[in-house]
Formats: structure tokens, sequence, C-alpha cells
């Protein structure tokens, strides 16, 4: 069957040896070299979801009054646009399954990349020649975060407004440019022009989607030219030898089975688990809000970092340089992606290692980045979980300002603890190994030496 | 309406004896031997036509404040409050429901206040109580009614909040909650707003598991301990069979 279909394309193309290169591409051997598919298939099932979302949403503002069969509702003002969600949830045939699926998706796919990023960052996947391939993944995380959050703003309900005002004001703060910037973008101030929807519309479903599915393109074959890394797997292996399962029969199959196994998850989830139940939460006008709104999230750590900075803002004399909010919803988010982008050119020169590098480390392998790394997710997963500070409030009776000055004291201990913690793990690890080593060795010298 | 006055006149005449003892027994401590309270209320903000007011010790003048919030105080177990200063909470109700009236009456008696309001949810519209909880309510309660968190208190879930309880609490704005008169929300508006009250505590959960019906925080910790566990726990049972293939 396989024989015959290549035989076919070969027939037609002549492309046999391209198939039989990949058919034998070696993949390596570690469950955690599968973290990225899932990330892979968690998009192929937001775009394949999101082309059958586009059949039904209304990119307008227009105000329009409800008629449809959801009582609460009924008579009351909203968009055009989040009426037609309100019809995807509750009319449209699978409407509610495929939206709740996208969503569900959408925070799976981002969750799927940061473990990814784990990988790449714990083991030293990123050195040459491998920098461009990281550079871009680092990217597509970022272009994900704004797709996500456009997508999350699009349905008008009151949670995405009120998402939209932080994001809106975040964007002012911006010193100089911000007020320029914002009313371009928004064609106005908030809450903008009805052109804002059309422009947020098409940024979602064709540029951010565009953008990264051809740096996700880009990023695979990279990978497949430069080929995988790998962990070492015997004492003697160098950076020149390639071992793993090939593509075919090996990988091919886990690797779909893989995609089905992401795909039925996400549809699982968005058939049982309600997501955003845009209904309940009514359309957003500017005077309404909700108590307890938080974003999605994979932006908590930036409301994290609004909650957590003190209130102070730069100020030359009668001019507000900098404005408060920028020092958490821009500057934070800027100090974790430049960390990220300038690591690998840091790291070469603390260590003046400008090799190739074919074999990743394994973390305890190099004590001083895995204890920078955990120093640096402790420190952003403490302040994405100072971002739900009133949930937990109401939650654990825990009062929100004295949560706020006891975060704002742990944001710099825990992650030096955490950091100095994982260092010494590290070192004690690697000197078990060599006690083991060593106690394999002195047996084997015994054994000889009763023979 | 004048015959639930009258009423509501006649028990209290009957009752007021019982009443008293009670009174002396849990409330006189704080609110005074005569109800006339023990300190000074003092501002703390509001906004125009709204004022704000909080206890700085003890307990406020009862007089005046009539059955409406006698009632509404003791049948949620918001008083007798455990140490003054806190929030009142919900809380066990320490009086049957005889010595409860019999209380109510007293205070009712103590000046002239208003009665137990009597809200018709039915008469309500559902979707203009939505609307209305939205403009008034959701800032601190939350759009669904599951509570929140603003400045020095607990807006608490209103879960357990009966119809006449939530009439009440509209009425007198309990802790720092703003008290709304007739016209800021009508009686008529009011029924709405209970109507939509009563009709969350079970809203329309068509998605799925609710997981609570407050949105993103438990969609993140679903995301993360469900989904992404699961997935790499698929991962590394993948990962586990490529070593035997």
């Amino acid at each position: 069957m396989i024989r015959r279909a290549v035989r076919y394309l070969d027939t037609r193309t002549g492309t046999t040896p391209i198939v039989r290169k990949t058919l034998r591409y070696l993949f390596p051997d570690h469950w955690s070299f599968l973290l990225g598919e899932i990330a892979l298939y968690a998009f192929i099932v937001l775009v394949a979801t999101g082309i059958y979302l586009t059949f039904f949403f209304v990119d307008s503002t227009r105000e329009v009054v409800y008629h449809g069969p959801y009582v609460p509702l009924q008579g009351q003002h909203m968009s055009e646009a989040y009426r037609s969600v309100l019809n995807i949830s509750m009319t449209v045939r699978a409407g509610l399954l495929i939206r709740q699926t996208h969503h569900w998706a959408a925070n799976v796919f981002i969750a799927a990349i940061i473990l990814h990023l784990f990988r790449v960052f714990f083991t030293g996947a990123y050195r040459k020649p491998r920098g461009l391939i990281y550079v871009i993944g680092v990217t597509m995380l970022m272009l994900t975060l704004l797709e996500a959050y456009l997508g999350y703003s699009l349905v008008d309900d009151l949670l995405s407004g009120m998402g939209l005002v932080i994001g809106y004001s975040v964007g002012l703060s911006i010193p100089f440019v911000g007020a320029n910037v914002m009313s371009w973008l928004f064609h106005g101030p908030f809450p903008g022009q009805s052109t804002l929807w059309p422009r947020m519309y098409i940024a979602h479903v064709l540029i951010f989607p565009v953008l990264i599915g051809t740096l996700l393109t880009v990023h695979v074959l990279l990978v497949a030219m430069r080929h995988h890394t790998q962990f070492r797997q015997t004492a003697t292996e160098t950076e020149r030898t390639v071992r793993g399962v090939p593509a075919y029969p090996g990988q091919a199959p886990r690797s779909i089975g893989l995609m089905f196994a992401t795909a039925g998850v996400l549809f699982l989830l968005g058939g049982l688990v309600q997501i955003n139940p845009i209904w309940l939460w009514g359309p957003f006008h500017t005077y309404v809000s909700t108590n307890g709104a938080q974003p999605d999230w994979y932006l908590g750590w930036l409301i994290g970092a609004l909650r957590l900075v003190p209130s102070f803002d730069l100020v030359i004399g009668k001019y507000t340089l900098v404005p408060n909010p920028f020092w958490g919803g821009v500057a934070f988010p800027l100090v974790v992606f430049g960390f990220l982008y300038l690591w690998p050119a840091i790291e070469r020169k603390i260590t003046g290692d400008t090799a190739f590098h074919n074999l990743v480390e394994r973390p305890r392998d190099n004590p001083l980045r895995t204890a920078l790394g955990i120093g640096i997710v402790t420190w952003v997963l403490l302040v994405f979980i100072a971002g739900s500070s009133d949930r937990v409030y109401v939650w654990l009776n825990v009062s929100y300002t004295s949560q706020i000055d006891i975060y704002r004291v742990l944001v710099f201990v825990i992650p030096l603890l955490a950091a100095a913690i994982a260092h010494r793990v590290c070192e004690e690890l690697v000197a078990g190994e060599k006690v083991e080593r060593d106690e394999r060795a002195a047996e084997a010298e015994a054994r000889l030496a009763r023979t | 309406m004048t015959a639930h006055v009258a009423l509501a006149v006649a028990i209290a005449a009957l009752s007021t004896g019982q009443g008293k003892q009670l009174y002396g027994q849990y409330c006189i401590s704080c609110h005074g031997a005569n109800g006339e309270g023990v300190a000074q209320a003092r501002t703390i903000g509001g906004a125009p036509q709204r004022i704000q007011e909080q206890q700085s010790a003890r307990g406020p003048s009862l007089r005046g404040v009539g059955a409406l919030a006698a009632d509404f105080y003791l049948r949620t177990g918001y008083m007798p409050l455990h140490r003054i200063g806190d929030q009142p909470r919900r809380s066990r109700v320490l009086f049957s429901d005889l010595e409860i009236r019999d209380l109510v009456a007293y205070i009712a008696s103590l000046g002239s206040g208003p009665a137990i309001p009597r809200p018709q949810p039915q008469l309500g519209n559902l979707a203009e109580g939505l609307h209305l909880f939205t403009d008034h309510c959701a800032g601190c309660h939350q759009v669904v009614a599951q509570g929140g968190v603003v400045t020095g208190a607990l807006p608490p879930a209103l879960d357990d909040a009966t119809d006449v309880q939530i009439a009440e609490a509209v009425r007198i704005g309990p802790y720092v909650m703003p008290k709304f008169s007739e016209t800021a929300i009508t009686n008529t508006q009011l029924n709405s707003i209970v109507r939509y009250v009563d009709w969350i505590k079970h809203p329309d959960n068509r998605g799925g598991w609710a997981i609570g019906d407050i949105g993103p925080v438990p969609e993140g910790l679903v995301t993360w301990f469900l989904a992404a566990a699961l997935l790499v726990a698929l991962c590394v049972v993948v990962g586990k069979r490529l070593k035997r293939a």
C-alpha cells in the first residue's frame, strides 16, 4: 500500500529520495521530545475549530437587541459580535462544543509551548547550531500570547471588555509613544471606533495565525535540517552520531497517536468542562464591571505584576514620563522575554563555549543554568500566583493587602532560595552518580582480583 | 399594606416583652440599654447621593432601623457579631424563629422604621434582573453572584440569600455595601433583581462542568492539572514504548 503510494508519487514527481530520507529520519528517544508535538497538534485543533467559528462570528460592534432563546438576555442591548458568539453557544449546531474546544485548545497550546520551552532551556538544546530555531520558538510564544488575548477580546462579553480596558491602559503607559500607538490601534480613545473590531478580527484570524503558521513551518524544517538533539546514551557517544527511532515505522504511528490523543483530550474538555460561559457574563458596556474578573491563565503573570508593583510613577517636573502600569504590564514581560532571547548569547559569553552541540545536557550536568532557570521560573510563577490573590482571599480568607505585602517580599526571596536548592540538588545528583560509578568500578576490580 | 402594618403592630404589642428580654441578654452590650447605640458612625467615603458609614466602635443606634434591618441581621446570623469591627458573616442563627420574631418586634417598637419587605420575584423580569444586577451589584458580588473582594471587605456569594434577605440587603446596605433607596431601585426593579439572584443559584451551565462559574482561575487550574498533566503522562507512556521498540 505504502509502496504503491510512493511509486505513484515517484513516477510523477521524482520525490522518492526525499520521501525515503523523511521516513528514515531518526527521532530522539525520550518522552520530553514529544512536548513540542502537543503544541503542534493543539495548533492544528485551533485552526480547525477556528475556521468553523469564522462561519458564524460577526466582527461588528453595531448595537443590536437580543431576541434569541436565552431568556436572561432577551431584550438587552449588545454588540453584534457578542450576539453572534451567543448564537454560536446557543443555536449553532455543535457551536458550543467547537467554541469551548477552541478555547481549551488555546489554553493547552500555550501550556505545551511553555513545557516545550522548559525542555529546550534546561537541556541546553538552544545552543549552536540551533540558535535560530530557539529564537523563532520564543517569538512564537510571544505571538501566541497576543493572538490568544485578541481571541479573548473579540467576544465582547463583560470579561473581554474589562480585559481590553487593561490592555489599553497598559498600552497608554508606554513612554512617549503609548498614547499615539493606542489611539492609532483603537482609532481613537477607548472603547475605540467601529473599525477596531474588524482590525482585531483580521489580526486574530489571518495575520497572527499566518505568522505563527509560517514560523512554525520554519521552526520544524530547521529542526529537521539541523536534526534533533539527543541525550547521551553511552559514555563514549560523540556529538557526531545520531541515534533514535526512524520516522517510519517507529515514530510516525506514535506521533499520529499523540495527535489523536491531544485532539481527543481537547474535544473531551470542550464537551464536558465549561469554559468562559459568556452568556452568564453578559455583554460589555463601558459603565459595567464584575468582581473577580481575571485574564486567561497565560496572562495571569501580567495581572500579578500589575498588582505587585508599588504605586509610583516616574515624574519629571510636571510631566509623568513613565506611568505605573508600565512596570508590571510592559517592563516585566520585556525583562522575561529579553532574558529568553539573550540567554544563549550570555551563556556563550560566560562559558566561552561556542562549539556545536548535538548532545543535550541533563539539567544536573549544568547546575548554573538549571539554578538560573529554576530561579526565573519561580519568580514568574510567584508573580503569576499573586495575580489570583483576590480569589485566594475569597477561598482561603487571607486578606488581599497582606497577601500583596507578603508576595512583594517572597518574589525576591523564594527565587534565590529555589535557585540555591536547585544548584545543590544538581551537584548532589552528579556526586551520587560518581559514587555509584566508583562502587561499580571497585566491585569489578574486586571480582577481577578474585579470579 | 395597611393591614400588614396593623398586624405587625398587634404582634409587636404581644411579643415586645419577650423581645426586650432577649435584647437585654444578647444585644444590650453593644447597642445600648434602649437601643440608642454606643458610638458615633463615621463617614468613610461613598458617592453623590450615597453615604457610606462605618461604626468606629460598639454598635449603632437601632432606633428607627425598623423590622427590616433586625430581621435581616438576625436571620442571616450576622448578629450577634463575633467581634466588634469584623465584617458580619453568614453564620449559625442563634435564635429560634419565635425568638427572632419577638426580637424583631421589640426593635421595630424602638422607633418608626421600615417593615420587612415582601419581594415578589414571580412578578419580576429575568432579563431586567440581569441588567440591573450587572449595573448595581456585579461590581462587588460578581456577575454570577459568586462573591468577590473590595477594599476592606468580602462581598459574599449570594447562594444562601433568601428572597426577603436580598430585598432587605438592598435597602439596608449592610457593612460597606451601599444602600439603595426606592428611587434608586424601585420595588418593581427589586423583584427583577431577586428573580435573577434566585435564577443564578442554578445557572444555565450548558457547557458542562461549571468549575465554579467564576471564569479563568479554575479554567487555568483545569488546563494545567487536568489537560497538561494528562498529555504529559501520555508523552511519557508513548516515550516508554519507543524505548522498547
